[in-house]
């Protein structure tokens, strides 16, 4: 076998890069994980502890903890599928050979995924205000007394979720749109000279052959969803009652704001275990199917 | 039933939803720019406005003048140009090898890379914060710059482009006595521009609208990128909508405008890359 011997001029600068500030900052989280890591230590690291799993073991003794693993378990559960749902039905609607300005309808519906999440979560918080909301006004109009989207412990996940399907469904529909027009067009002749309906049609010949895309959006759009942080940062800051903490944020704070290095490594572990364990579920699940 | 009744009946149902989707969109980002060009105080009302009494600038003169917003602007636009011009070079350097090179352990290596992808970044913070610590780069632009040379996805991008290259004509300009590097510069990277002009906007548009990284290796305010900025800037004044709405064109709308003129590379990138699986 040829060795090219210039190769490694084209890919040692990137693979250096990404050991050092990628690969090895990950071993060092999972160290650091083990130990009491804090601003003593920060200051001086002879102050520097080993403690196993303590700071595992604390977590779960965190209420804060859970309650932050809870609110993001409800985003993602809540906010994948209504996020899919939304991105399905809107390729749905560009696939069909009625929708008329399709070019001017897919970059208008997808145009919030290219904005930045910080300017429009900041529209948003003012959509959502109670007093002056033009969402309590909408709802006003028919009837709805006005809802405290923002400062009712019951109502902040769901504004963030709905806010979040508006800013994401976009993204998820050009790939399903793509997955659309891969299905043979003679499958769909077929089964019109057969008099299938456009609902027979749909489950029996669409959602099968998009089956395996809608899986793999899936397994994205959860692990995309269970880094859930700029939205609560901006709209909520966490509250009302912790009700919008996500695990990240939950990080962030006990990292960089009380400069608990160590358990927040332990946070951020936890937090990909989690998104590896549910990845690899349905990564089974999806043989298992197949099978 | 008759099909042109059905048809007749779903034409419009078709596009009337697409049409009340469209309005769900694209509402708030029009009604952003009808805000910030109204008088303070004026958003603050019942019901609310949907266009100004008196189209005004003044928010937007009050952002450049007294919040320094032109400051931000111009530490985003740098980051994000310079991030996506290191990280170019990078990435396609490495992705061109990983297809068209021999070297050991390539395909080892290139599946380890693969493999990494599902490791949210996120993991990596604390140790990469004390690391450029260390280096001396926090609160500065190397902190931003230095771990974003190189990217796993945009080697990717580019090695699944550069497969298509066809290996005579490479083979013709070694034969030719051509060095790698000028093979590089003047075949390899003319057959990619396609794929460099989109990995280009995806990182541009990925720099200019992150976060969380940000928020944590910037303390000095000076150095705020937009999003850091708007985001203090609206715990500051919660009250004031037409202030924060003009911040929110500002941090936006180039990148809306890039997208929209750049759009076909953009999707590209985009059902290239979640192909993957």
């Amino acid at each position: 076998m040829r060795f090219d011997r210039a190769a490694w001029w084209f890919v040692a600068p990137a693979l250096l890069v990404i050991a050092v500030f990628f690969f090895f900052p990950i071993l060092a989280a999972l160290l650091i994980s083990l130990t009491d890591f804090d601003i003593y230590a920060l200051a001086d690291l002879s102050n520097l502890r080993f403690v196993g799993l303590g700071n595992y073991l604390k977590l779960l003794e965190t209420p804060q903890f859970w309650q932050a693993l809870g609110n993001t378990l409800y985003f993602v559960v809540a906010g994948v599928p209504l996020s899919i749902g939304a991105s399905l039905g809107a390729a749905l609607l560009l696939h069909s050979r009625l929708a008329r300005f399709k070019p001017f309808f897919r970059t208008a519906l997808f145009a919030p995924v290219v904005t930045t999440l910080v300017a429009v979560a900041v529209i948003w918080r003012y959509m959502f205000n109670t007093r002056y909301g033009l969402l309590n006004y909408a709802l006003g109009g028919i009837g709805i007394d006005p809802i405290d989207w923002l400062g009712d412990p019951h109502w902040a996940m769901p504004a963030i979720i709905l806010f979040a399907v508006w800013k994401n469904f976009g993204y998820n529909m050009i790939i399903f749109l793509a997955g659309l027009q891969s299905i043979p067009e003679e499958l769909y002749e077929a089964a019109r000279i057969d008099g299938a309906s456009i609902w027979r049609q749909l489950r029996s010949i669409t959602l099968p052959m998009l089956s395996p895309v809608v899986w793999l959006v899936g397994i994205l759009t959860i692990a995309g969803y269970f880094q859930l942080f700029a939205e609560p940062y901006v709209m909520t800051q966490g509250g009302p009652l912790q009700s919008t903490v996500s695990v990240l944020y939950f990080m962030y704070e006990e990292g960089f704001k009380w400069w608990n290095l160590g358990s927040a490594s332990a946070v951020a572990f936890v937090l990909f275990l989690l998104i590896f364990a549910v990845t690899a579920l349905q990564l089974r699940g999806r043989k298992w199917t197949a099978a | 039933m008759d099909r042109r009744i059905a048809r007749g009946v779903q034409a419009p149902l078709v596009n009337g939803l697409l049409l009340a989707a469209a309005a769900f969109t694209l509402f708030p980002l029009l009604w952003m720019v009808s805000v910030s060009l109204m008088s303070p105080g004026e958003a603050s009302s019942y019901p609310p406005p949907l266009v100004p009494q008196r189209a005004t600038l003044g928010n937007y003169r009050e952002l450049f003048g007294r919040a320094g917003i032109g400051r931000y602007l111009v530490n985003s636009v740098f980051l994000a140009v310079t991030v996506t011009a290191v990280s170019l070079v990078f990435n396609v350097a490495a992705g061109y090898a990983f297809a068209k090179l021999r070297f050991a352990g390539r395909d080892r290596i290139f599946k380890l890379l693969l493999g990494a992808l599902v490791i949210p970044a996120q993991v990596a913070m604390v140790p990469l914060f004390l690391l450029l610590k260390q280096l001396g780069l926090v609160n500065s632009y190397g902190g931003i710059i230095v771990p974003a040379m190189a990217g796993i996805f945009g080697i990717f991008l580019v090695r699944q482009y550069a497969l298509s290259i066809p290996d005579e004509l490479l083979e013709a300009a070694r034969i030719d006595g051509a060095s790698e590097f000028r093979i590089f510069g003047s075949i390899v990277v003319p057959a990619l521009k396609p794929i460099i002009v989109t990995l280009a906007v995806f990182t541009l548009l990925g720099t200019w609208n992150d976060f969380m990284w940000p928020l944590i290796v910037l303390t000095d305010k000076d150095l705020y990128t937009l999003p850091v900025a708007l985001a203090s800037l609206s715990r500051e004044h919660v009250q004031d909508n037409e202030l924060m709405m003009a911040g929110s064109v500002l941090t936006t709308l180039p990148v809306l405008l890039m997208f929209l003129a750049l759009q076909r590379y953009y999707m590209q990138g985009l059902l290239a890359g979640s192909v993957k699986g």
